[in-house]
């Protein structure tokens, strides 16, 4: 029983041409794991750096001051865009979630195949919009007859919220078992009793996570807001049919007057902006994954 | 359920003809339910229509006055009453392009990653870190990108770029001020990148186990499976996701705006600062004073919208007529 010792002149490692393709493919891997390292090294880059100039910044007065006065250096605070982001965002949410519902029942539950289609290509459309268009219409049609008013920002913000609620509420629809509906429909129950009793509540984990990610979205917003209240006081305002700041909006002030100490200030709004986005995205996320496996989906 | 206790079943006396048990209040219901979603739907079409007759009314001034020629024009200064828009177009075109070629090249890289050769434990953590890059707000990655990006390419990549690549025209001679055209591509791209991995991971993920598996069952590597196989039945996807991405890259306006240099001109160079639709209408829709100079503004969002909506048509009909989801799985015949 001696060993088999290996033929010295044969290998299994590849040669020749199989080895110039071994080498291209290895290449190309090699180029995608850098791609994605490189995108995430950039969003690294960003929170980290964002973080660096930001976050000495927050403390409470920074949370709870009014708005620094333009061309005094120090001092001041983002309390009340906080408080008038979250003014037009809820404006708009309230518009676009009704809306964006509807929407998605109609096209899951009830449209015809052409009807469907010609909604499902406006609905993209209104997806790919680009924000500023979304600025620029309720500017003409709401602020230059009427004025200035945290509703045409919510409005315009709603436009850009409404695609995103519908989107992702037409997937989460879809996803409820046709094995529930067809219980339903066995047991008698009439279409609107199935649609809100059975397939809403069993869907609305995905909704919910839409809204929420919509609501991140929409207070990140700088162009539609811009375009529809540029000009705010420094000060709280509660009532909607002022111009409210936001903190988008106040970032882009401070960016724009030019000053040292503004730069400070928008460094740590932008951090904070930057980390309420992203921790509700992670919630969001996490959120509707625990969700979907407690539902089985 | 009290009805069914009261009323005698219609099944079997009836017939089948008295086509359901609903009660009135039931017919009603769903009458009223279907009705109300198709008003959420016709709103939302309602408003887009709104949309297209809003712009294109507020350019009317502009139009009127100017006519196609605004779009060649290169002169902008409304002290004077002159208006033109090529400036513009141009830094939104060649930004938009510029970008979206990289971010393909990256993106696709990226979902190939995602979708095929990272084990599931990395792309499960990887795959949502990319989607974080895509909640990042414009504004921040505007900040960003004035204070880091901006000082970090005028100093490092510029001159390198020029040094090996100077023959080329668009890789001309640097400039002092770190805004440029060039800084723009740089921050759309990563604007972009993240869309155009999500969008090609599920594309990539809907091609058949069996044909990836056939093509290495014949030998293929990695890299011929991927070329052989996954890219040719996923081709007009893809083409759909950048047409995408360019739509993006195109609307963008606020961080765009704090990178470009906001310079009325538009250079064959990268490396010099220009202008783009989305950031001269940010910049000066809210301080415009006349109706003209308004409409002029109008007149850019007006082409800025019919090149968004031609390109995302574009990628509906590519994808699979319109009205499909652009995420449409790979085609296999």
């Amino acid at each position: 029983m001696s060993a088999i010792s290996p033929d010295p002149n044969y290998t299994l490692a590849p040669s020749g041409n199989l080895r110039r393709r071994m080498l291209i493919s290895r290449t190309a891997v090699t180029g995608t794991i850098v791609a994605a390292g490189a995108a995430v090294a950039v969003l690294g880059i960003l929170v980290y750096y964002a973080a660096y100039q930001g976050a000495s910044q927050l403390n409470l007065s920074f949370l709870t001051s009014d708005l620094p006065a333009i061309g005094l250096s120090g001092g001041g605070g983002i309390g009340p865009a906080l408080v008038g982001t979250a003014e037009v965002v809820l404006i708009a949410t309230l518009i676009a979630l009704p809306v964006g519902i509807l929407t998605a029942i109609y096209l899951s539950e009830f449209a015809g195949p052409t009807v469907g289609r010609l909604m499902t290509t406006g609905l993209e459309l209104m997806a790919g919009l680009p924000t500023i268009i979304a600025g620029i219409f309720i500017a003409g049609l709401i602020v230059d007859s009427s004025g200035q008013s945290a509703w045409a920002a919510g409005l315009a913000v709603a436009i850009v919220e409404v695609p995103l609620i519908a989107r992702a509420s037409i997937e989460a629809l879809r996803r409820v078992p046709p094995t529930m509906r067809e219980a339903a429909d066995a047991l008698g129950v009439a279409h609107w009793r199935t649609v809100l009793g059975v397939i809403l509540p069993t869907a609305s984990n995905g909704i919910v996570t839409a809204t929420i990610l919509a609501v991140a979205r929409g207070a990140g917003e700088t162009a539609p807001v811009l375009l529809t209240i540029p000009t705010f006081g420094q000060t709280y305002q509660l009532n909607p049919n002022h111009a409210v700041p936001t903190v988008p909006l106040e970032i882009w002030g401070l960016l724009n007057s030019g000053q040292p100490s503004a730069l400070a200030q928008a460094w740590g709004a932008a951090f904070l902006l930057m980390i309420l986005i992203l921790a509700v995205n992670i919630g969001a996320r996490v959120w509707l994954r625990r969700g979907e496996r407690k539902r089985g989906l | 359920m009290t009805s069914l206790a009261t009323e005698p079943s219609p099944i079997g006396t009836a017939g089948f003809k008295q086509r359901s048990r609903l009660n009135r209040t039931d017919i009603r219901a769903n009458r009223a339910l279907k009705w109300l979603a198709l008003g959420g739907g016709l709103l939302l079409f309602i408003t887009l229509i709104a949309i297209v007759y809003q712009i294109i009314s507020g350019a009317s001034q502009a139009f009127n006055k100017f006519g196609f020629g605004f779009l060649g024009h290169t002169a902008w200064i409304p002290s004077e009453n002159i208006f033109g828009g090529w400036t513009f177009i141009y830094g939104t075109l060649v930004t938009g392009l510029a970008s979206v070629i990289l971010s393909t090249i990256l993106g696709v890289s990226i979902g190939l990653f995602l979708a095929l050769l990272a084990p599931r434990r990395v792309s499960m953590i990887i795959g949502p870190l990319i989607e974080m890059l895509a909640a990042i707000p414009s504004i921040v990655i505007g900040l960003i990108g004035i204070v880091l990006i901006c000082p970090f390419i005028s100093s490092d990549i510029e001159p390198w770029v020029h040094s090996v690549f100077g023959w080329i025209p668009i890789f001309g001679a640097t400039q002092t001020a770190g805004n440029s055209i060039f800084a723009a591509i740089l921050v759309l791209t990563i604007m972009v990148v993240p869309i155009i991995a999500a969008l090609t991971r599920d594309l990539f993920m809907t091609v058949p186990q069996e044909l990836r598996d056939g093509a290495e069952a014949l030998g293929s590597t990695r890299w011929e499976m991927i070329r052989g196989v996954v890219l040719p039945t996923t081709k007009t996807g893809i083409t759909a996701a950048c047409m995408l991405g360019f739509g993006r890259a195109i609307g963008e306006a606020i961080a765009v705006s704090q990178v470009i240099g906001g310079i009325p001109a538009w250079p064959l160079n990268f490396f010099s600062g220009g202008d783009a639709i989305g950031p001269v209408i940010a910049n000066q829709y809210p301080s415009a004073l006349t109706t003209l100079d308004k409409s002029s503004l109008f007149y850019l969002a007006a082409v800025l919208l019919v090149l968004g909506i031609g390109v995302n048509l574009f990628a509906q009909w590519i994808a699979g007529g319109f009205g499909s989801r652009v995420r449409l799985g790979a085609k296999v015949r």
